[in-house]
């Protein structure tokens, strides 16, 4: 991934399930111990607001761990996390894209720069 | 990349009775330009679907990545270009590496004498030929000397097994096609109760049956979707995917969920309706109620298309939206709510295992399916369509047993005295008078067991220790096919044959919509073969007609004829699905005469069911307590305070399978039991805390998992619990310690009236904390020498790569 301007991971975490799949899917692609992750959810709740509303988020978090996937990018694929996502609530792209998409969609959405977002290849 | 093929449609009529009135257009769609198998990065690319082993409902599409130079097994992703699931996955098939290549897999047949049954060091390897030998030779000797129906063929929750469990059985002249789970309490009650009143089944229509999916031009998203009874983002319910629900909810839909618990689902749903377990046809019956009094069904189609309204509605009339939230607990303003959303178009409904595992089960489920059908859901975008194994293909439903057996054969089948198992279609034994009859042998003992893919000491088999375990033993021969040893299989099992995995073989995968080809990437380790090929084989020793082809292509090849193409032409297509079309009652698409109407005795949807008046069941819906309730005992409930509710599911397993897949255990590692906070603090119980589960007829440890999401009133327990890391031997717990965490101990095998479900969802219990010495389970380890002579651990991954070192 030449570049020379940050890319990150944009989530759309009204969707986010909790499923596990981002967690796992990184584990497997890069190798990750048992223990340790490239990306891991961050769970915001259950609790119960008021009558019809409850508290109930998880957010999937890049690690230090993440590089964004460079070799399968390489390839013209997309980060394994991005790609398996069963909710289809992430993506990956240029951060000025990804901001752009975030100021005309729907609300609860993240935008993640984690720190290989802007290492030149 | 979809390709619309017609085709030369041969209509050779199979010999089967099945419904060979399901004649698809003569038209399909494919995904037949895409290669099915490429290099990529000096790997092969082989594409595929995902259907056991290791277990699963689904089929998703996946790429499997094998070694170009030594074809071994890499590692699956999701197919991008499958319709089914779009490229994504879950984390039990991309972690399926580590079950690949798990010490534990079985590489070899292997022996022992049923003498030593439970004996961990008694085994010996034999060859497949010795095998089939032995089981052919014992096998048949029980049929001609007690018949074949003194054997049971019993396999587990529905992947390609029933089918092909149930034709080997009846290869053989076994007409005892079976299940273990108490009630044969798992989708069968649904479906019987959908054939009986609609005469055919249905599904929440989330586009699945479109190659082209959410674009696909007829297709609406449901205006509302109710999840009742069920968690399918995690449980997949039924062969749907749970996360299209989720793709549904963005493209607009709203949710409505039923279910005692908060799932993901229930808290972003518009409506979740907290229910008491149990009590599901109450609420379905004041919906109906309401939908009726307030003039909101569809008089239209209720007036063409159904029969009996009348009948129906004075069956509702009782149930005020008040008396209805009394029994259900639900507030009377939600049940309002839920009525009016039914009542809108579209609505489709994702109902689950919660109506069955009830022992009024059938009306349960008549009464949810009533509701769908006045408000004219039914074949309509977006709303409940009815569907059907596509081209007759028989790798879901199980053969109709009249290929083979008379009427008077067929009245054989264990339990056949129950009108609503026998005549609905269903072609199981009825699982509580099987397990009788194991353990008591009257009115004749069995003789024989062929445990496909089941472990029902672990998992679907209720109070497993006094009747699974008691009962299996009874026999004279049980074989057992898995990929790893199990708890049954350890107690059990004579002669046990090595099951591969999915990236390992060759198969047919259909669930109601499409056909595709699991396409065999690599050769399986050691000797493993797949359940087809090892029936396939098997069977042909007892009936060729029955197993026809002289090579297991071939055999697939019979099983999609109907398509009008071989199974070489289905890989090469990657995927087929008939054209699907809507409202195919007004067609005449629904019914055998080609006439308009649904395939049942009035030709109309049976609001009103004469099938099951004539079986002598009431034939209008209606609510009966549950047996074991504080309401029906308040006597015991000051002892068990807890309605129990059983068997929620975790992404980490499939049932009682992956439990000893590091990466997944590390996430799950022991049973969980979730209780509120309000209940833990009065017992004294924090997170995490060991307790007892106790019912009245039985108990086992889980950890506490204290959440504000469930009722005070209600506890909700793990199922399908072992420990692989544990003694394989029974030091008192059960082989592989099962029934130390296993919730069935507490539930008792006791069906309902027509046969079917059991109290699984609904039972009593007490809950307490465990003794600091009665948490053995901390560190659970095996004492013996894993490789003693005869230990089954030779014939293990473990033992060839202890050989390699």
């Amino acid at each position: 991934m030449a570049n020379d301007k940050a890319y990150g991971l944009l989530i759309n975490y009204e969707y986010c399930t909790g499923c596990g799949t981002c967690e796992v899917a990184c584990q497997v692609e890069h190798d990750i111990p048992i223990g340790r992750y490239g990306i891991k959810m961050a769970t915001v709740g259950p609790w119960q607001i008021d009558r019809k509303h409850w508290q109930n988020d998880t957010v999937p978090v890049p690690t230090d761990e993440c590089n964004l996937c460079a070799e399968r990018l390489e390839k013209g694929k997309r980060p394994t996390c991005v790609k398996h996502c069963q909710a289809a609530c992430m993506e990956y792209g240029p951060v000025d894209e990804l901001a752009q998409k975030m100021t005309t969609a729907a609300t609860k959405y993240m935008l993640f720069v984690p720190k290989a977002g802007t290492t030149k290849a | 990349m979809t390709k619309k093929i017609d085709i030369p449609h041969k209509s050779e009529k199979s010999k089967e009775v099945r419904p060979s009135f399901f004649n698809e257009p003569p038209v399909m769609y494919t995904g037949g330009d895409l290669p099915w198998q490429w290099e990529e990065d000096g790997m092969i690319a082989t594409r595929s679907a995902a259907w056991s082993a290791p277990g699963c409902h689904d089929g998703c599409g996946v790429i499997v990545y094998t070694d170009k130079e030594t074809g071994k097994f890499i590692k699956v992703e999701g197919d991008e270009n499958n319709p089914y699931y779009n490229g994504r996955l879950c984390m039990r098939c991309l972690d399926v590496a580590e079950m690949v290549y798990h010490p534990d897999r079985l590489l070899h047949p292997m022996k022992r004498d049923p003498k030593d049954r439970g004996k961990a060091d008694a085994w010996t390897r034999i060859t497949w030929k010795e095998a089939y030998d032995i089981i052919d030779q014992k096998f048949r000797a029980i049929r001609d000397e007690f018949g074949g129906k003194s054997i049971i063929f019993a396999s587990g929750t529905g992947r390609v097994t029933p089918p092909i469990n149930a034709r080997l059985g009846y290869a053989l002249g076994s007409i005892q096609y079976s299940y273990f789970l108490s009630g044969n309490a798992c989708y069968v009650p649904r479906v019987a109760a959908a054939n009986t009143i609609q005469g055919c089944y249905t599904c929440p229509d989330f586009s699945m049956q479109f190659p082209d999916r959410y674009d696909n031009p007829e297709w609406r998203a449901p205006k509302n979707i109710f999840v009742w009874g069920n968690n399918p983002l995690i449980a997949n319910a039924d062969g749907n995917l749970g996360h299209w629900i989720v793709d549904c909810m963005k493209r607009g839909s709203d949710l409505v969920v039923v279910d005692p618990r908060l799932t993901w689902l229930a808290s972003k749903a518009n409506l979740w309706l907290q229910i008491r377990p149990g009590t599901d046809s109450a609420l379905a019956l004041a919906m109906g109620n309401y939908i009726i009094e307030h003039d909101l069904y569809d008089h239209d189609f209720v007036d063409r298309w159904c029969y009996g309204f009348d009948e129906y509605a004075e069956a509702c009339k009782p149930w005020t939206v008040k008396r209805a939230s009394e029994v259900t607990w639900i507030p009377e303003e939600d049940i309002v709510e839920a009525a009016e959303r039914m009542a809108q178009q579209p609505t489709a409904v994702q109902w689950g295992l919660a109506l069955d595992m009830n022992q009024q089960c059938i009306t349960a489920s008549q009464a949810v399916c009533n509701l769908w059908c006045i408000t004219g859901q039914i074949d309509i975008p977006g709303g409940m369509i009815t569907v059907h194994d596509p081209y007759n293909t028989e790798v879901w439903l199980p053969p109709d047993p009249k290929e083979v057996f008379t009427p008077e054969q067929e009245k054989e089948r264990i339990g056949s005295t129950y009108q609503m198992i026998t005549n609905s279609g269903m072609v199981q034994c009825q699982a509580d008078s099987m397990i009788d009859q194991l353990v008591t042998g009257r009115p004749y003992r069995i003789h024989g067991a062929w445990i496909q893919s089941t472990n029902p000491l672990a998992c679907c088999g209720q109070d497993p220790k006094r009747r699974i375990e008691v009962g299996l033993k009874n026999c004279d021969i049980v074989v057992g096919v898995d990929y790893c040893m199990t708890p049954t299989l350890m107690a059990c099992a004579d002669i046990v044959l090595p099951l591969c995995f999915y990236p390992e073989r060759e198969g047919l995968r259909s669930v109601w919509y499409y056909i595709q080809n699991t396409n065999k990437a690599c050769e399986p380790l050691g000797e493993a073969k797949d359940d087809f090929q090892i029936n396939w084989e098997l069977g042909r020793r007892w009936n060729k007609d029955l197993w026809p082809g002289d090579t297991l292509e071939e055999y697939f090849s019979y099983l999609i004829k109907e398509a009008g193409i071989t199974y070489d032409d289905s890989r090469k297509l990657n995927w087929i699905y008939p054209e699907f079309h809507y409202r195919k009652y007004e067609k005449g698409e629904q019914r055998p005469d080609g006439q308009p109407g649904f395939n049942t005795m009035t030709g109309r949807i049976e609001l009103y069911s004469l099938l099951l008046q004539q079986w002598g069941e009431k034939p209008v819906p209606y609510y009966q307590e549950p047996p074991m309730s504080p309401y029906s005992q308040p006597e015991l409930a000051r002892e068990f305070p807890f309605i129990l509710t059983t068997g929620a599911r975790h992404y980490e397993s499939f049932h009682s399978e992956h439990r000893q897949m590091p990466r997944l255990r590390s996430r799950l590692p022991y049973p969980r039991f979730e209780i509120n906070p309000d209940a833990a603090e009065k017992l004294g119980i924090e997170e995490g805390q060991w307790c007892w589960i106790e019912s009245p007829i039985g108990r086992c440890r889980e950890q506490a998992h204290v959440t504000s999401t469930i009722d005070a009133r209600v506890v909700e327990a793990d199922h399908g619990w072992w420990f692989p890391e544990a003694d394989p031997e029974d030091q008192g717990e059960g082989c592989f310690a099962t029934y130390a965490g296993n919730i069935n101990m507490c539930l008792p095998s006791q069906c309902g009236d027509t046969g079917f479900g059991n109290q699984c969802k609904c039972y009593m219990c007490k809950v307490y904390p465990c003794a600091p010495e009665e948490i053995p389970l901390r560190t659970p380890a095996e004492p013996r020498d894993r490789f003693a002579e005869g230990s089954f651990r030779n014939y293990t991954l473990e033992a060839e790569q202890k050989g390699e070192e």
